[in-house]
């Protein structure tokens, strides 16, 4: 039986790699490979997992030097000969071994105004706000609607591993889809969350985030939309 | 959109850094100032391409700079671009590559910027009196 050699992260923000061989198998995952070590080979082994098809975003680690979703991610696509490597997230305090520790990342979401404000005046009585699926608004929000906040894109950011304030990619793709929600009531505090040194003009458009997102969001695009809004409301005197 | 104050007002209301406002401008300003950069630059490329391949001396450039209202006018616009755009960017650098996030950076950069205005003045003022 062919063998794979995988070398996982053991510790914490101190630690190092251990090898285990762990059978190949066919159709196999990431996420496969680390349960597998976990049940039959080193049950001390800590790592984070939920749905394993892909909606929970839980599972997101880094195998082979990139942030991905490790149940989505078939061996066979990133084994290189016949090993693997995998270590937690990046840019996240790491808890134990694959587990990191998220709170800085959904702090960072509350910090850039990620909840939605209704400015529309509505309670739960009332009825279903109507917007046009085609409008602009409903079109740019819907393209970043689909975030499950796995926190891929933060890992991959490397402004985030310069600038530790910076809110990240996903945090800020979040306010551009509540800005272009018609419903929103925060318009003028998300803008002035999102602006400066460690919002939106931050971004340096390496692209990382758009590339590695599992969802295929283009968090780039979004953060430029925040940026000419921000831009805008400076020069109306609005920010 | 809401109105200026209110906008004032939210964004104090949601706490935000003093200097996300001033950033914002900086931003605009190196965004605007490359603007006018990518077409200085293109000027000074062909004019500089333009010079060497007519085999133009020193001198003969001199002669074509001395008293040309157009020419110091148009280094002006280019040193300009030039004193906004490098230090803004030189500033995000020592933030992000060397940490440096003290008051003295904008002291760095200003004192850079005035440098750049005054060295690049000096230089299109002396071809123009040549």
């Amino acid at each position: 039986m062919d063998m794979l050699q995988v070398s996982v992260w053991r510790g914490a923000a101190s630690g190092g790699y251990r090898t285990y061989e762990v059978p190949r198998q066919e159709s196999q995952s990431v996420l496969d490979v680390v349960t597998y070590i976990q049940r039959h080979l080193d049950p001390t082994l800590s790592y984070r997992f939920a749905c394993r098809v892909g909606m929970c975003g839980a599972c997101a680690m880094t195998v082979n030097g990139v942030a991905r979703w490790t149940c989505r991610t078939h061996v066979s696509k990133v084994v290189q000969g016949n090993a693997i490597q995998i270590a937690p997230l990046a840019h996240l305090p790491v808890v134990k071994d694959l587990v990191t520790d998220m709170r800085e990342f959904f702090d960072k979401w509350a910090r850039a105004r990620g909840q939605f404000v209704s400015g529309t005046g509505a309670t739960r009585k009332s009825d279903f706000a109507r917007i046009a699926s085609d409008s602009p608004g409903r079109v740019a929000a819907n393209a970043g609607i689909e975030c499950i906040g796995c926190g891929v894109c933060y890992a991959s950011c490397d402004v985030v591993s310069w600038n530790p304030d910076y809110l990240g990619p996903a945090a800020l793709n979040r306010a551009w889809t509540l800005i272009n929600d018609e419903r929103d009531g925060a318009r003028a505090e998300r803008l002035a969350a999102v602006a400066g040194d460690a919002g939106c003009h931050a971004c340096h458009t390496h692209l990382s985030c758009s590339e590695r997102c599992p969802k295929d969001i283009a968090p780039t695009a979004s953060i430029a939309g925040l940026k000419r809004a921000v831009a805008l409301a400076a020069w109306k005197g609005e920010l | 959109m809401n109105g200026a104050g209110q906008g004032g007002a939210a964004a104090r209301a949601a706490g935000m850094s003093p200097g996300a406002k001033a950033e914002t401008w900086l931003w605009i300003a190196q965004r605007a100032s490359a603007a006018v950069l990518a077409l200085c630059v293109l000027v000074h490329l062909v004019t500089i391409i333009y010079a060497v391949r007519h085999g133009l001396t020193g001198a003969a450039i001199l002669g074509r700079t001395r008293g040309n209202g157009a020419a110091l006018a148009f280094y002006s616009v280019y040193v300009l671009a030039i004193a906004v755009h490098a230090p803004i960017g030189l500033r995000t650098l020592c933030q992000e590559w060397l940490g440096w996030r003290s008051a003295s950076l904008n002291w760095f950069a200003l004192a850079l910027a005035l440098a750049l205005f005054a060295f690049g003045l000096r230089a299109g003022w002396a071809v123009f009196t040549g």
